[in-house]
C-alpha cells in the first residue's frame, strides 16, 4: 500500500513537470505575441484576418506576425492536455500498473477519435 | 487594437481562474455571457474563447494540485474513458436529438443536483469525511485515495462507491459537451463529489484535471474554423492561468462547506440559464 502510494507520486511528479513545462511555454509564446502586438500596433494581418491551418501558422511565426505568434501559443495550451495523457501512459507503464497503461490508452484513442471526427464534421 | 479591452478580458480571465479552480469548472457557462452581454463581443468567437478558457483554468489547476497530491489521477484516467466516449456520442448525435430538449434536461439536472448539495449543507455539522464503503469496482480498479488537508492538518484516506453511477454520469457530462459545446466541470464534480462519494476538494481537483482532456478534442475543431480570435483569447488565457493558480492556493484553506457555499448559486444559475435556453430565452 505504501509501496503504491509512492510510485503514484513519482507518476504524479512527473506529470506535474511536463504539464508545467507546456503551460510555461506556451505563456511565454502568447505574451510574446500579446507584446508584438502592442508594438506593432498591427496583427501582422489585414482586417481580422486570424491564420488558420499550421503552414499559414508557422510561415506567420517566421515573419514575426503577432496573431500568429499568439495562434502558436494557444495551440500549444490546446496540446498541454494532450500531452499529459501520453505521458501518463508512459508514466504507468514504469510503474508496471498495466491495467492503467490499458485504460489511459484507450482514453488516447478515444481523444484521437473524437479530434477526427470533430475535423470531418466541420 | 484596444488596450482597455485586452485589460478587461485579462481581469475577466483572472477572476475566472481563480473560482473555476476552486470549484473544478471550466466556467465556459459564466465566460460566454459575460464576452456576448457585457462587452459585446461575437457569440462565435466567446464560445472560442471560452473553450480556450477552459483549457487555461484545467492545465492552470493541476499542476499546483498535482504538487499538493489533492487530485486522484486513477478516478480521472477511468472517468475520462466516460467522458471522451460521450462526447463522440455528442458529437455524432447532433442534429439527431434537438438541442431544446437537451438544454431543458441538463439544465433541470443541475438544478436537482443544487438540491442535494444544498441538502449535504444542511445535513451535518461535521464536515469531517465520513468513510464510505467502497463497491467491488472501486477495489478492481485501485480507485482509492488520499489527500493532505490542510485545515484540519492530516492526511485523508477516501474510498468510492457507486463506481457505475458516476460512469454514467461521467458519459453523461461527455455528451453535453459533445454536443452543447459546454466543458460540463459541474457535472464532473457532481459526479465524484455527489454520486461517488468522494470528499469536496479531490472532487474539485481532479475535475479541474479531466476537464482540460475534454475540451482538448473540441478545442482542436475550434481552432481551425477561425472561432478563435488571438486577441480576445489570449489576455483571457494569460489572465486564468494567473487567476487559477491563486484559485489553488485559496481552495486548501477553505472548508468544504464554503466551497459548497459558492458552488450551490452558480449550479443554481447555471441550471436556470441552461433551462431557460431550452425555452428560448437567453439570461
Amino acid at each position: 500500500m505504501a509501496e503504491r502510494k509512492k510510485e503514484m507520486n513519482e507518476v504524479e511528479r512527473l506529470i506535474g513537470q511536463i504539464l508545467r513545462i507546456g503551460v510555461i511555454v506556451s505563456a511565454i509564446v502568447i505574451v510574446i505575441g500579446l507584446a508584438a502586438l502592442f508594438i506593432e500596433g498591427g496583427s501582422g494581418y489585414p482586417g481580422d484576418t486570424v491564420p488558420l491551418g499550421f503552414r499559414a501558422m508557422f510561415a506567420g511565426v517566421m515573419q514575426f506576425k503577432p496573431f500568429a505568434i499568439i495562434m502558436l501559443g494557444l495551440f500549444l495550451l490546446i496540446l498541454t492536455p494532450v500531452l499529459r495523457v501520453v505521458v501518463s501512459i508512459y508514466a504507468f507503464a514504469v510503474e508496471r500498473d498495466t491495467l492503467y497503461v490499458a485504460i489511459t490508452t484507450i482514453v488516447l484513442i478515444i481523444l484521437v477519435i473524437a479530434m477526427v471526427i470533430g475535423y470531418a464534421g466541420k | 487594437m484596444v488596450v482597455q479591452q485586452v485589460i478587461e478580458l485579462a481581469a475577466v480571465g483572472l477572476l475566472a481562474g481563480i473560482f473555476g479552480a476552486i470549484l473544478g469548472i471550466g466556467g465556459g457557462m459564466i465566460i460566454t455571457p459575460v464576452l456576448t452581454i457585457m462587452m459585446g463581443i461575437d457569440i462565435k468567437y466567446a464560445i472560442g474563447a471560452s473553450i480556450i478558457a477552459v483549457i487555461a483554468t484545467s492545465s492552470g489547476a493541476t499542476i499546483a494540485y498535482i504538487k499538493d497530491d489533492l487530485l486522484n489521477l486513477r478516478v480521472a484516467m477511468f472517468l475520462e474513458i466516460a467522458t471522451t466516449i460521450g462526447a463522440i456520442t455528442g458529437a455524432l448525435l447532433t442534429g439527431v436529438i434537438p438541442h431544446a430538449l437537451l438544454y431543458v434536461f441538463f439544465g433541470l439536472l443541475l438544478i436537482y443536483s443544487s438540491t442535494n448539495m444544498i441538502r449535504k449543507l444542511r445535513g451535518t455539522a461535521d464536515e469531517r469525511y465520513q468513510p464510505v464503503q467502497p463497491d467491488k469496482w472501486s477495489e478492481r480498479l485501485n480507485l482509492n485515495g488520499s489527500y493532505r488537508d490542510i485545515i484540519e492538518h492530516k492526511n485523508v484516506d477516501y474510498e468510492v462507491k457507486n463506481v457505475p453511477g458516476g460512469f454514467a454520469m461521467m458519459y453523461g457530462a461527455g455528451v453535453a459537451s459533445g454536443l452543447l459545446g459546454i466543458g460540463s466541470g459541474a457535472f464532473k464534480v457532481i459526479a465524484m463529489d455527489t454520486i461517488m462519494k468522494m470528499p469536496l476538494k479531490p472532487s474539485s481537483a481532479t475535475s479541474n484535471l479531466m476537464m482540460g482532456v475534454t475540451a482538448a478534442a473540441s478545442a482542436t475543431v475550434y481552432f481551425f474554423n477561425g472561432s478563435i480570435q488571438p486577441q480576445i483569447a489570449a489576455p483571457l488565457a494569460i489572465g486564468i492561468l494567473v487567476g487559477a493558480t491563486i484559485g489553488t492556493r485559496i481552495m486548501q484553506h477553505l472548508r468544504p462547506r464554503v466551497i459548497r457555499m459558492i458552488f450551490i448559486p452558480i449550479l443554481i444559475y447555471m441550471g436556470l440559464q441552461m433551462a431557460l435556453k431550452g425555452f428560448g430565452v437567453t439570461i
